[in-house]
């Protein structure tokens, strides 16, 4: 039996060696915002004075308030209309442009960016031209690109948690007598709400960190974070991004390790419950 | 019901999808919107004008030539060196115990999670020529002058390699995990060697988890524009940034169109596969 164990020190060292090659230039990114130098590379002694220039940056900071503030619409959409796409596909595959609704929830998943950014901007020069509306690009056109970006992701998570659910409980409450939109409001929704929690977090962080797609639809006054980081990086190194990064890496890391446990110890609960349910029964 | 979602769906994914073919048959001109309507009506004459200019210039030119092959290439190479290095890891994480699996599985979604812009700009410092892996190498003697990475083909596969990893280990980990251990069980029993029954039991059965995990990396490589940006030099020929160009530099939005149009062309196949595939992930959730 013994032989169906991977050997150990193989299994370190490959771990060792992947999980250092994810982690190590992170790891280096963080360790040198504290630098005093403005030469990034270059360690000249301790200082946390890159943290107090973001304070000042008046462009990163209405950018960064406006990319919020665009990820928080985005998220709340995309979890509206791909749990809805995300049910479709999952209870109501039988319909005949079906593949091509598939088709189109799986696509936008591994298109390249510039695609869709190019394709939605023509589109929304054409609406324009012909409907008057919407007038220039900015804000509302760059939501419907994030939604866009966002909904495969939710719909996905969405149809997959939908297949896995035991329909005795929605068939029980429809034989009491409720109707099918109150089922899904009462019954559904609570039952899938983990995945709506995952999809709408990583919606979130999915839209705050878009910049391919929001450089085509963003007009004069919509400039987003990653607009502004992306200026900066392209000359080279610089200092004060080292300090946005590590901010960024450790909110970001502290939610989705949060989320993680938390995530475990509800599925937990949940067997123990199913478990003594089965057993009263 | 069915509705909503496809009608949004349609209008934003598949519609504007047309007006890129529709605008790549059109000419740039000065003035908004900057290239002109392929559709006149005059007199009561309606004419239709297609302009195949951009494609006839596309495929005499040399360097648009050089640039599709050049991006196949290197989403090819980054492909291979992804597998390469994400099969070991999402075998040994499947294999690890119980306890740990989920927590190494974590900690390859967490870069997913975190900004990906960040990731790409944290090997500039690693990779400049007074970076810290040149320094690093110096400091060991191994090298005397330092290797030219930053702004080179070599700093761009880096760069994929590190941003797309994750989705290479996805895939590849959920096949691996629902292995049913007992088949290389009964391979040893027969006395196959360890390589063996590697090599005719367990890498066939993630036969598809690596097709999976290649084309989530092939596709969006193949358009990647970031990363060339970023840590490419000049001469990193990639399709993606070919058409950012056209479109912000030149601003000649029907030559941008039509690269788009060749793009879309060349990712036809390997798209047409991705859909199967998860047609197929689906049809066994059921």
């Amino acid at each position: 039996m013994s032989t169906l164990k991977p050997s150990k020190p193989l299994s370190y060292a490959v771990l060792g060696f992947g999980y250092s090659f994810l982690y190590l230039p992170i790891l280096l990114l963080i360790v040198y915002s504290f630098n005093e130098s403005k030469l990034v590379t270059v360690w000249s002694g301790f200082s946390t004075k890159w943290y107090w220039a973001l304070l000042e940056d008046d462009e990163l900071i209405t950018a960064a308030l406006l990319s919020i503030k665009i990820a928080l619409m985005t998220a709340t959409a995309s979890v509206v209309v791909g749990t809805w796409a995300g049910f479709v596909m999952a209870r109501l595959n039988r319909f005949r442009l079906f593949p091509l609704f598939a088709g189109m929830i799986n696509a936008p998943l591994v298109i390249p960016e510039v695609i869709q950014g190019i394709s939605l901007l023509l589109l929304f020069v054409a609406m324009e031209q012909t409907l008057g509306w919407p007038e220039g690009r900015g804000v509302f056109t760059i939501w419907i690109g994030h939604v866009m970006l966002c909904v495969s992701y939710v719909a996905i998570i969405v149809q997959s948690r939908v297949r896995e659910l035991n329909r005795s409980l929605e068939e029980a409450a429809m034989d009491l007598g409720a109707r099918p939109l109150k089922v899904f409001c009462v019954i559904t929704l609570p039952l899938i709400s983990q995945a709506l929690v995952s999809g709408w977090l990583l919606s979130f962080t999915l839209s705050l960190d878009d910049l391919v797609l929001t450089a085509f639809l963003s007009g004069p006054g919509s400039t987003t974070l990653p607009m502004v980081v992306f200026s900066r990086v392209r000359l080279g190194l610089n200092p004060e991004m080292n300090a946005l990064a590590t901010l960024f890496i450790l909110v970001v890391s502290v939610g989705v390790v949060a989320g993680n446990l938390y995530m475990r110890s509800v599925q937990r609960k949940r067997e123990r419950e199913m478990q003594l349910a089965f057993k009263a029964a | 019901m069915i509705g909503v979602p496809f009608l949004f769906l349609f209008v934003f994914f598949l519609l504007p999808f047309l007006l890129v073919v529709g605008i790549s048959f059109s000419q740039q001109q000065l003035g908004i919107p900057p290239y002109t309507p392929l559709t006149k009506m005059e007199d009561d004459v309606f004419t239709l004008v297609l302009n195949i200019g951009h494609y006839k210039f596309m495929l005499g030119d040399d360097l648009y030539f050089a640039t599709y092959i050049s991006s196949v290439k290197m989403a090819f190479v980054s492909t291979v060196l992804c597998l390469l290095i994400g099969y070991p890891m999402a075998y040994y994480i499947a294999r690890a115990s119980d306890s740990a699996r989920d927590t190494l599985m974590m900690m390859v979604m967490l870069p997913f999670w975190t900004s990906y812009l960040i990731r790409v700009y944290a090997w500039i410092g690693i990779l400049k020529n007074d970076g810290f892996l040149n320094q690093f190498l110096m400091w060991l003697g191994v090298i005397d002058t330092p290797l030219r990475l930053y702004h080179t083909n070599w700093g761009v596969y880096i760069g994929m390699v590190f941003s797309y990893l994750p989705f290479m280990i996805m895939p590849l980990y959920s096949h691996l995990v629902k292995m049913d251990l007992r088949l290389l069980e009964a391979a040893y029993d027969l006395g196959a060697r360890p390589w063996k029954a590697f090599v005719q039991v367990t890498l066939p059965l993630s036969k598809n988890g690596i097709i999976a995990g290649s084309l989530l990396v092939f596709i969006p490589a193949v358009g990647e524009y970031v990363i060339p940006e970023l840590l490419g030099g000049s001469d990193t020929l990639m399709i993606g940034r070919v058409m950012w160009d056209e479109f912000f530099n030149n601003m000649d939005w029907p030559m941008a169109a039509t690269v788009t149009c060749a793009m879309v062309l060349l990712l036809l196949v390997p798209m047409a596969m991705f859909q199967h595939y998860q047609a197929k992930v689906m049809e066994e959730v059921k």
